[in-house]
C-alpha cells in the first residue's frame, strides 16, 4: 500500500493557481523536502494535506484513507501532524503543557472522570506527562528540566521551534510536516536541527517531508528532494540531480540569456 | 550618561546626554497637574450630587460623614501620590524622600480645593445650578463647611492643603508605621461604613450590649469608640512582628503529612462556617450572601466560557432564564400551560437537560465566530431570550410579561427552605460544587483543551483537539452552571418574570470575573463579593451603583489589569505583555537563552 499520495491535486485562490495537478508521493520512512521560490505553493500544499484548506479538486490518500474533506483535527488523529513556518505555540501554556495538550486526540478521559478523579483519569494524566517528559528529553538540555514548567513565550527563537516540533511529535503522527524547520536560526543551531531531523526518523521512525530554504539542511538530510515553483513540480530526485537541474535553477535565478 | 537601547535600535549618532535629572519628588508642575485633576474630580462629585447625598451618612458622629471623608480623600490622596519619588533610572543615583518633598503635596492639595472653591464661588454667578441640579445652597453650606462664604472657603482651602501636605508626608514615615497607620484609619472607616454588619455580626455572636457603645443612636461611630478603636489597631499593628513569610510558604515548607492534616482542618473549620454563618449574620445579611452565591454559580459558569476557552459571551443571561423558567414551569402549580407540578429535586435533571440544549443552540451557530462577532452575536441571544419569555407566541407556556407565579419552596426532608438563612444552605451546596468542578477541569485534559483553543483555535485543530465538540462542551458546562443559579434564584424569589434577565444580568457577570480576575476561582469569588455584595452593604452607594461600576472598572484596567486575585498564569500574560509594550520590543527578548543561541 502507498503511504501517502496526491492525485492531480488543484487549489486556486481567485485567479491564481497556488498548486496546479500535483502529484505527489511518499514512501514510508522517507524523508522528503520541498524546495522552491517564494510563493511556489509549498506550504498550501501543507495546509492542503492539513485540512486547512480544502482541494478544488484530486485526492489526498494517507494510510488508505482519502484525507478531502477531513477536518484538521480528524487529520492528525489519522497520523498527520504539522509545525507552522510562523511558529505557533500555545504561547502562555508552559512548554510541558504545550506536548500534553497535543496528546488530545490519544486520549479520552471526560469531564466526569476529571471530576470524579477516577483510577483510569489519574494514570491517562500520569500517561500522558510521562510521555510529554519521553518527548522532550529528545532534545536533550534544550527543552529539559526547569523549562518544562515555563510559559513557551519565554523560550528563545530556535527552542520555539524545537517545542513546535515535540508538540507534532507528541500526536503520535507518523508523517511530520516540518515548515521551514530552520528558518531564523544561526550556522550552529541549523547544523542542530539538520541532525535532529534525521534522528527523527531513525531514532523515533518518523516519516518526514519538510519545506526548507537553507540547502545545507536540503542536501545534510533528504533522501528526495521535490522541487516546485507556481504550483508545479518543476523536479524531482536526490539533491545533486536537483541542484543541477536547469528548471530550478531558472525558477530560482532566471533564465539565462542567449 | 548613555541610556540603554533595546538591541534592535539601530545605534544614534550622538549619545543620550541627560543634562538634568530631578533629584527629589518635588516638581511644581507635576504637582499642580496632579492638583488640577484632583480639583476636577472634587469638583465632579459635589456637582454629581455625591457629595451632599453622602453627608446623610455619618461615619463618626457626629463629626465626620461620609460626603466628608469623599470630599477629604481626595487631596489625601493626590497629595501622596505627589509625594512619590521619580522612577528610578538605570545608572542614576536612587532618589530619596527628604522633608521639602512635602511640597508637592501642598501645592497639589491646594490647587485641588481652590479648583472646588472656585466652583463654590462661579455657582451663584453663573447660575450653574440650571445645568447641575446638584449645586445646591446645601452642598454650598457643606463646602464652606457652614462658616459663611468667605472665611468657610479660606477653610476649605486650608483643609485641603493641609491634607495634601498630610498624604505627602505619609511617606517621610518608616515602612512600618506608615502601613500600620493607614490600615488602623481604613479599619476603622469600613468598620464605621459596614455599620450593619458589624451590628448583625455583634447580635449573632451575642455581644448586642457591645453596639450600643460603639455606635450612636443617629447612626455613626462614637467618639470615644473611635479613639478606642484605632488605639487599638494601631497598637497591634505595632507590636506583631511579622515573619516577613505569607502563609502559602509556611505551608509549602510543612511535611505532607501534616499537609494534608492542616487542609482537612481547614476544611472542617470552613464547614463549620458555613453552617452556622447564616445563623449569625441573620436574615438581611443571609440575603446578600445568597444573591452573591448566586452571581458566584454564574461566575463560575462564565469563567469557564470565557476565562478557560476564552469564549466572550455577553448574553450569558439567556442559560440563566433557561434555568429559571424551567424550574418555575415544573413546580409552580400556576403554571399556564404545562404545570407537572414537581419537586425541586425532580425538577433539576429537566434544568440540566434544557441548560445544555441552549448551550448548544447557542454554540452551534457561533461556532465559527471569534472575538468581537461572537460577543456581538451572544448579545443578541441573550436578548432573544428575554423577548421569547415575554412573546405572546410562548405565552401559553411561560405567561407572557406576567411570568410564573406561586412557585413553592425547596423541600428537604420535612421541612421546606424559604428563609434567606435556609436558602443559603442550598447555594452554598451549588457554589461549592460549582468551584470543585471548575478547579478539577482547569487541570485535565480538556481544560488544557480549552486553553489551547483560548491561545490559537486553528493550531489547536492542528494538533487533533476537535473545535466543534471542545467549544460546544465548554458552552454547554456554562450554561448548566448559569441553568443551577436560575433554578435556585426561581426558587428565592418564588416568580419568574421575563423582564428579571435583562443585559445587565450578563455584564454584571462578566466584570464580576473581569474584575476577580480572569482564569482564577478565589478571584471570581472576590469579585461577586465586592461586584454584588458591597453595593448592598452600602445602600447609600445603590444610586450610583454604575458609576461605581464604571470607576472600578477604570481603576482597575490602569492598575490591575489580571484582576484582584489573579491566576498565575493570567498575571504572566498581561504583565509581560505591558512590559513587552513599554520597553518596545517582541516578548522574546525578555527572557534570555543562555544555552540556545
Amino acid at each position: 500500500m502507498i503511504f501517502f499520495e496526491t492525485k492531480a491535486l488543484q487549489k486556486s485562490f481567485g485567479g491564481l493557481t497556488a498548486i496546479n495537478s500535483l502529484d505527489f508521493h511518499l514512501e514510508e520512512g522517507e524523508i522528503v523536502s520541498i524546495i522552491g521560490p517564494n510563493g511556489a505553493g509549498k506550504t498550501t500544499f501543507f495546509n492542503l494535506i492539513t485540512g486547512f484548506y480544502p482541494p478544488d479538486h484530486g485526492e489526498i490518500l494517507f494510510d488508505g484513507h482519502d484525507l478531502v474533506g477531513l477536518r484538521p483535527s480528524k487529520i492528525t488523529s489519522l497520523g498527520i501532524a504539522r509545525t507552522f513556518q510562523t511558529v505557533r505555540l500555545f504561547a502562555n501554556m508552559t512548554v510541558l503543557e504545550n506536548v500534553m495538550v497535543a496528546q488530545h486526540s490519544r486520549t479520552k478521559s471526560g469531564i466526569v472522570g476529571a471530576v470524579l478523579q477516577l483510577r483510569s483519569f489519574r494514570e491517562e494524566e500520569q500517561r500522558i506527562r510521562d510521555r510529554a517528559k519521553d518527548i522532550l528529553s529528545f532534545f536533550g538540555s534544550r527543552l529539559a528540566g526547569y523549562r518544562h514548567d515555563q510559559p513557551a513565550k519565554s523560550l528563545s527563537y530556535a527552542n520555539r521551534r524545537r517545542l513546535e516540533i515535540a508538540r507534532a511529535m507528541a500526536t503520535e503522527a507518523s508523517l511530520l510536516l516540518l515548515d521551514e524547520p530552520s528558518a531564523g536560526m544561526n550556522p550552529r543551531e541549523t547544523k542542530e536541527i539538520t541532525e535532529l531531523i534525521g534522528k527523527l526518523r531513525d531514532e523515533r521512525g518518523f516519516t518526514i517531508l519538510f519545506i526548507e530554504h537553507d540547502m545545507r539542511v536540503v542536501r545534510g538530510v533528504s533522501d528526495r528532494v521535490v522541487a516546485m515553483d507556481f504550483g508545479i513540480k518543476i523536479a524531482e530526485g536526490p539533491y545533486s540531480e536537483v541542484a543541477q537541474d536547469e528548471n530550478v535553477i531558472e525558477a530560482y535565478l532566471g533564465r539565462k540569456e542567449t | 550618561m548613555a541610556v540603554s537601547r533595546s538591541p534592535g535600535t539601530p545605534a544614534l549618532e550622538q549619545p543620550i546626554v541627560i543634562t538634568a535629572f530631578p533629584s527629589s519628588a518635588f516638581d511644581i508642575r507635576k504637582s499642580i497637574r496632579l492638583g488640577l485633576i484632583a480639583g476636577l474630580i472634587l469638583v465632579l462629585i459635589s456637582a454629581m450630587g455625591l457629595v451632599e447625598s453622602f453627608d446623610d451618612r455619618m461615619l463618626i458622629d457626629p463629626i465626620l460623614s461620609l460626603g466628608y471623608v469623599l470630599l477629604f480623600l481626595v487631596p489625601l490622596l493626590v497629595g501622596h501620590i505627589a509625594g512619590r519619588l521619580p522612577p528610578l533610572l538605570e545608572g542614576m543615583p536612587a532618589p530619596e524622600h527628604r522633608p521639602r518633598d512635602v511640597l508637592g503635596g501642598l501645592v497639589s492639595g491646594t490647587v485641588a480645593s481652590i479648583l472646588l472653591a472656585l466652583l463654590v464661588i462661579a455657582t451663584p454667578v453663573f447660575d450653574l445650578r440650571t445645568l447641575f441640579i446638584n449645586l445646591s445652597p446645601t452642598l454650598v453650606g457643606l463646602l464652606t463647611l457652614n462658616q459663611g462664604l468667605a472665611s468657610g472657603l479660606l477653610l476649605l482651602v486650608a483643609i485641603g492643603a493641609t491634607l495634601g501636605t498630610i498624604g505627602s508626608a505619609l511617606h517621610l514615615l518608616p515602612d512600618k508605621w506608615r502601613s500600620a497607620l493607614v490600615k488602623s484609619v481604613t479599619w476603622v472607616l469600613g468598620i464605621a461604613l459596614l455599620q450593619d454588619l458589624v451590628l448583625q455580626l455583634l447580635r449573632g455572636l451575642g455581644l448586642s450590649f457591645a453596639s450600643r457603645l460603639i455606635f450612636t443612636v443617629t447612626g455613626g461611630l462614637s467618639i470615644p469608640a473611635t479613639v478606642l478603636i484605632f488605639g487599638i489597631l494601631l497598637g497591634a499593628q505595632l507590636s506583631i512582628k511579622t515573619k516577613g513569610e505569607s502563609l502559602a510558604t509556611r505551608f509549602a515548607r510543612l511535611p505532607d503529612s501534616r499537609k494534608r492534616r492542616t487542609l482537612y482542618a481547614a476544611g472542617v473549620l470552613l464547614l463549620v462556617v458555613i453552617v452556622v454563618l447564616p445563623q449569625i449574620v441573620g436574615p438581611y445579611i443571609s440575603e446578600v450572601l445568597d444573591l452573591v452565591g448566586l452571581f458566584l454559580l454564574m461566575g463560575f459558569g462564565l469563567n469557564i466560557v470565557v476565562g478557560l476557552a476564552g469564549l466572550l459571551d455577553l448574553g450569558y443571561v439567556a442559560f440563566f432564564a433557561v434555568g429559571a423558567y424551567t424550574m418555575a414551569v415544573l413546580v409552580s402549580p400556576s403554571s399556564p400551560g404545562f404545570a407537572p407540578q414537581l419537586t425541586f429535586w425532580l425538577a433539576l435533571p429537566f434544568v440540566v437537560g434544557t441548560a445544555a440544549l441552549a448551550g448548544i443552540l447557542v454554540g452551534l451557530p457561533v461556532l465559527r465566530m471569534r472575538g468581537d462577532y461572537l460577543a456581538i452575536v451572544t448579545l443578541g441571544f441573550g436578548e432573544i431570550a428575554r423577548l421569547l419569555a415575554q412573546s405572546d407566541w410562548l405565552k401559553p407556556f411561560l405567561g407572557g410579561a406576567q411570568g410564573i407565579l406561586r412557585i413553592p419552596n425547596i423541600p428537604v426532608g420535612p421541612i421546606e427552605l424559604h428563609t434567606p438563612p435556609q436558602l443559603f444552605y442550598p447555594i452554598a451546596a451549588f457554589v461549592a460544587l460549582a468551584a470543585y468542578t471548575s478547579w478539577r477541569l482547569q487541570d485535565s485534559r480538556i481544560g488544557r483543551a480549552w486553553m489551547a483553543m483560548r491561545e490559537d483555535e486553528d493550531v489547536a485543530e492542528a494538533m487533533g483537539i476537535n473545535i466543534v465538540t471542545t467549544k460546544l462542551l465548554a458552552f454547554v458546562i456554562g450554561a448548566i452552571l448559569a441553568g443551577f443559579s436560575g433554578a435556585i434564584f426561581a426558587m428565592k424569589i418564588g416568580s419568574v418574570f421575563p423582564h428579571s434577565f435583562n443585559l445587565i444580568f450578563s455584564l454584571t457577570v462578566l466584570v464580576i470575573i473581569i474584575v476577580g480576575g480572569l482564569g482564577s476561582l478565589r478571584g471570581v469569588a472576590l469579585g461577586a463579593l465586592v461586584i454584588v455584595g458591597l453595593p448592598e452593604l452600602l445602600r447609600e452607594f445603590n444610586e450610583f451603583r454604575f458609576l461605581f461600576y464604571g470607576i472600578i472598572l477604570v481603576v482597575m484596567m490602569r492598575l490591575k489589569p489580571e484582576g484582584l486575585l489573579p491566576r498565575a498564569r493570567r498575571a504572566r500574560e498581561i504583565t509581560e505583555e505591558e512590559r513587552a509594550q513599554d520597553v518596545g520590543m517582541p516578548v522574546t527578548a525578555t527572557a534570555a537563552d543562555p544555552g540556545g543561541t
